[in-house]
């Protein structure tokens, strides 16, 4: 039985970008959506409408990359991008989708 | 006021079912109901309703297992790109039978567990079952499914919520839905055996409150209320005739699987309109939609 104790919670959250490899949970999955033109993210409880960069996010949460190594990924995909702004809205959705359990670890 | 967008259909593709559980939410009649519709009705419904921009398909019951041409539905599911999620009992399953429902394109599991304690599991189910139902369990995992385990809460079981959740964990559910007793059909014909009282209720919540923060990332704890005792009913599943539909074994389209007791209200049955006329038109599912059925002056 893995649990996390909330302290460690609480180093995790403090420094995320070293240590947090997201990965996708396995009953989550990206579907292309015919009726909006656009990516949702299924699971058994709900979909979620996702924006232009969250499939892209999505796709970098095998697991292997850091938050750093997915905003380093996507500042080089939109040319233009601030990258703190980047890193910020990247740290903002994955923890909303980990507190829905859409994430392992 | 045209129709919705709908996104997820519960398919009630059987009433039959190898337990009795006490809390059954099929209907008291359910066994005057044997009329079900065949293979070629289901995977037109399943077709119809993509069409419509369903998303998500729940294979429901009774029990979906004993429908033999299960493999068939969740393979037309998933040519259709639909989300498929099985919801079962888990009795009637076997090694063989979930690799072959994997195989198909099946996505979740998602398996009811009664109790922690064996007799107590076994009185509220009225079969014998334990024991299979755990090692259906690990045999989900082990054929690769996420697992959803989904426990009723009644007077029984309500103080073993913190044994409920360890189990879950060590059977490797990510997630774990414990939903109180919803009284109405066979629960409301039990009630008096199965109503909490309120110092269960929330004993039960501050355990559930208490663990979330520790299963944070492995598994995901959901509480479903006792309506009974919340301070406001719970609005209708947030999407009655809206974002969800449920059609029952027999055909008909339901905003929510206990509606057909509404008096007054019409549904009709896939195996004389079709789907999408049934979803613009209903009479049932419009009475569900916009404020038509307001009375003056709280309409204007």
């Amino acid at each position: 039985m893995a649990t996390i104790s909330e302290q460690q919670m609480g180093e995790r959250s403090a420094d995320a970008s070293a240590i947090w490899r997201p990965r996708l949970s396995p009953k989550a999955r990206l579907r292309w959506d015919e009726v909006e033109k656009r990516y949702m993210l299924v699971f058994p409880e709900a979909a979620l409408m996702l924006n232009e960069t969250a499939p892209e996010i999505l796709k970098l949460c095998d697991g292997e990359h850091t938050i750093e190594g997915i905003v380093d990924s996507l500042v080089q995909r939109f040319v233009g991008i601030d990258r703190e702004a980047m890193k910020e809205d990247v740290t903002g959705f994955l923890t909303r989708i980990r507190a829905r359990g859409l994430l392992e670890g | 006021m045209p129709a919705p967008r709908p996104y997820t259909l519960v398919a009630e593709i059987t009433y039959r079912c190898p337990l009795r559980c006490l809390y059954c939410s099929n209907p008291v009649n359910f066994h005057e109901m044997r009329n079900e519709l065949s293979t070629e009705q289901w995977v037109r419904t399943f077709s119809e309703a993509d069409d419509l921009g369903v998303v998500q398909v729940h294979l429901s019951g009774g029990e979906p297992v004993v429908r033999k041409d299960l493999p068939e539905l969740i393979r037309h599911a998933r040519s259709r790109d639909l989300y498929t999620n099985l919801i079962t009992g888990g009795t009637l399953l076997n090694e063989e039978k979930l690799r072959l429902f994997r195989d198909c394109g099946l996505e979740h599991i998602q398996l009811s567990l009664q109790d922690t304690d064996r007799k107590a599991a076994e009185l509220v189910a009225g079969v014998r079952s334990y024991t299979k139902k755990l090692e259906i369990a690990r045999l989900i995992k082990q054929v690769g499914f996420p697992l959803t385990i989904n426990v009723v809460l009644h007077r029984l079981n309500i103080e073993h919520v913190p044994a409920l959740i360890a189990q879950a964990a060590e059977l490797g559910a990510q997630r774990l839905e414990l939903a109180n007793t919803q009284y109405h059909a066979w629960a409301q014909e039990n009630q008096t055996a199965l109503m909490p009282t309120r110092a269960q209720l929330d004993q039960a919540e501050a355990v559930v409150l208490e663990a979330r923060p520790r299963y944070q990332g492995t598994m995901e704890i959901a509480y479903v209320k006792a309506d009974y005792y919340s301070d406001y009913p719970k609005p209708c599943m947030g999407g009655w005739a809206r974002n969800y539909m449920v059609i029952i074994p027999t055909g008909e389209v339901l905003p929510c699987h206990a509606a057909h007791v509404i008096p007054g209200l019409h549904f009709d049955s896939v195996r004389d309109r079709s789907l999408t006329t049934i979803w613009a038109e209903s009479q049932g599912l419009n009475a569900f939609r916009g404020d038509a059925w307001m009375q003056e002056p709280c309409r204007s």
